[in-house]
């Protein structure tokens, strides 16, 4: 059994005018097996929380607490919190020129799991992942994330999380930019991923539609940096037909 | 990568550059193989100005024939010999610019040449430069690649040096040539190299600097022309440690109409007193229309205490060209990068190795040849693991 539990989060962005409050206050506790949906308008904070748990130097945690298996998360640097099983599949991955997808992927396992994979296992177990994501072999020899389109920089993302095999999952906007076709296949990876390792997944979303690929055990509501309303998956069809104006309005 | 960027796109009117101190007209300057057509060095010359000359040590006095190791790896029909001043080629790519190239020249009575005939098939060809004791030396290298010719070039400089070296390239007509100089000596050595190109009509070069290793590495390219349609694309990557300086200077002299050169040099510099030169000339004359030509340089400072120098030169003496450009930008790390390498449980510095690596894997991608690419992959990775902790 794992659990991440978030406490009384607060979390402040440094801007040119000096430090603006996003998160005020947010409680969320995800065990392994289950799928949170995080929805919000624009501006909630749904990414100030997704950036806050992986340890962003951009965003201070003001106040409260991370924890995952009742480990102090915030104490973690960066790579710590990787390797003890947070993963961030981000909305925007930045390029990494020079350096190769198998590079990349090679050096992250090694990172994560403290030994270099056997070579012929490793390459093997690559390529099942990449075929189940519709990736081209020739992909591994692309400099990470450069030249990619929205679809590969996402498929990338994917392929990251269900060969380093985490605990917990954070998707941020995984959604956003993907064709019917590409947000199945994404889609699809993220549940072999969770039915695989029994992962914990938290999905950020402003839309409902990538909810009918990837089924929420729960709903919550971001409005103003905290959370609004929380619910099951009914809450999303709410969502679906109402949208956001009544909590903005409110 | 948060850097400041200066580029400029010229097209149809004239234009030069300066770098604020003594201009000169690169065509303008001296060329000759006699010594005593030069001043004496000083950081007052445009070339020598970033140079303090004790950083020059012996150099600057008398030289001796180098007497260091040539190891060669070569097919069959490719041949070498020794040859003397009388031969045709010794001084048909170029003659000296400055005057510790005149001293190295002066002194070598003879050439080590290495002809490579025409063929179809790629030729694979390694010379091995080493030197066990720091004598002030010289050496004289001509590579003679015959028209139709196809090959690649590694030469790779290790040991202890202080050396004074001119290598000679020529590329005949319809010629294709990857040549790769890698300069990995001791950390006490120093070594000065002019590399004089000269291209047959349609003939390509690949020419590939790789500076890691000496106290003082200053590495001179120059490219000319003999007829159109022909390509030059120089390369370069470097990595400066603490106490380390290392200056590239490359040079193409567009002389000839509708030919093409790209130069890119990128570089790392880590460490106190870490200093890096790159001074990139490009001269299109009058004769030189339909000319396509982009230089580039970018450096990566890793720590404070570091120096680069970026100064792009370019002079055009036609307004019927292609197109010529230039950009230079030396900057920080980008921490974005930093995060989503850690944020996948690479740990700081590997994160800060891997995208060192990657910023100068950059160039070697280009290269297009697989053993060579793997090879100085390599290098860079023992270069980093040497010099990051």
């Amino acid at each position: 059994m794992s659990i991440l539990q978030i406490k009384n989060l607060h979390v402040s962005v440094e801007t040119d005018q000096g430090p603006k409050q996003i998160l005020r206050g947010v409680d969320l506790t995800i065990r392994n097996g289950e799928t949170h949906a995080i929805m919000g308008p624009n501006g909630s904070g749904k990414s100030t929380l997704a950036y806050s748990i992986a340890g962003h130097p951009k965003y201070e945690v003001t106040e409260g607490e991370i924890l995952l298996d009742g480990e102090n998360v915030l104490e973690m640097s960066v790579d710590e919190r990787a390797r003890a099983g947070l993963f961030l599949a981000m909305q925007y991955p930045v390029e990494i020129p020079g350096v190769s997808v198998s590079n990349f992927l090679r050096t992250a396992k090694t990172a994560i799991s403290g030994e270099a994979p056997s070579i012929r296992g490793w390459v093997k177990e690559v390529r099942e992942s990449m075929d189940a994501l519709r990736m081209d072999s020739a992909f591994t020899e692309r400099n990470v994330n450069e030249g990619f389109s929205g679809g590969e920089k996402k498929r990338h993302e994917i392929l990251q999380l269900s060969l380093l095999k985490p605990k917990f999952a954070v998707l941020d906007e995984t959604d956003s930019g993907l064709d019917v076709d590409a947000l199945k296949t994404v889609s699809e990876g993220v549940n072999r991923a969770k039915e695989a390792n029994d992962l914990g997944v938290l999905l950020i979303t402003h839309y409902t539609r990538i909810l009918k690929y990837i089924q929420p055990d729960f709903v919550h509501v971001f409005v103003a940096g905290q959370v609004a309303e929380q619910g099951g998956p009914e809450l999303a069809e709410r969502l679906e037909a109402e949208g956001y104006d009544r909590y903005v309005r409110a | 990568m948060n850097e400041q960027t200066k580029t400029a796109q010229h097209g149809l009117s004239e234009h030069s550059h300066g770098a604020g101190v003594p201009i000169q007209i690169r065509s303008a300057r001296v060329r000759s193989a006699d010594v005593n057509d030069f001043e004496l060095v000083t950081q007052r010359e445009e070339q020598w100005r970033y140079l303090s000359t004790d950083r020059l040590g012996g150099l600057l006095g008398e030289l001796e024939e180098f007497t260091g190791d040539l190891g060669l790896t070569a097919p069959d029909d490719v041949t070498t010999a020794w040859v003397g001043r009388d031969n045709e080629l010794f001084g048909k790519a170029g003659l000296p610019e400055d005057r510790i190239s005149a001293a190295a020249w002066t002194t070598c009575d003879a050439a080590y040449l290495i002809t490579v005939p025409s063929s179809e098939n790629a030729q694979e060809i390694s010379l091995k430069v080493t030197s066990a004791d720091s004598t002030p030396s010289a050496l004289h290298l001509i590579v003679d690649a015959k028209p139709f010719s196809n090959s690649t070039i590694v030469i790779d400089h290790t040991g202890d040096a202080v050396l004074a070296e001119n290598i000679e390239i020529n590329v005949g007509d319809e010629a294709q040539l990857t040549i790769v100089s890698i300069q990995d000596w001791s950390e006490d050595s120093i070594h000065t190299s002019a590399h004089f190109i000269r291209l047959g009509r349609n003939a390509r070069i690949k020419h590939i600097v790789v500076s890691l290793g000496g106290k003082t590495v200053r590495v001179v390219p120059s490219v000319e022309y003999t007829g159109p349609g022909a390509d030059a694309n120089l390369l370069g990557v470097y990595f400066a440690d603490a106490g380390q300086y290392l200056e590239h200077r490359p040079f193409i002299d567009h002389s000839e109409p509708n030919c093409k050169s790209r130069v890119t040099y990128k570089g790392a510099l880590q460490g106190t007193k870490a200093h890096t030169v790159w001074v990139g000339d490009v001269l299109i004359r009058k004769a030189a229309e339909g000319t396509d030509t982009y230089e580039l340089n970018r450096n990566l400072l890793l720590t404070d205490g570091a120096r680069a120098d970026s100064v792009p030169n370019l002079e055009i003496e036609t307004g019927q060209i292609e197109g010529a450009g230039h950009a230079s930008a030396s900057g920080r790390f980008d921490d974005e990068q930093l995060f989503y390498l850690q944020a996948r449980g690479i740990s700081e510095n590997e994160a800060r190795k891997l995208v060192v690596f990657g910023f100068l894997n950059e160039i070697i991608q280009q290269i297009g040849i697989e053993s060579v690419e793997t090879r100085l992959a390599e290098s860079i990775e023992a270069e980093l693991a040497r010099s990051t902790h």
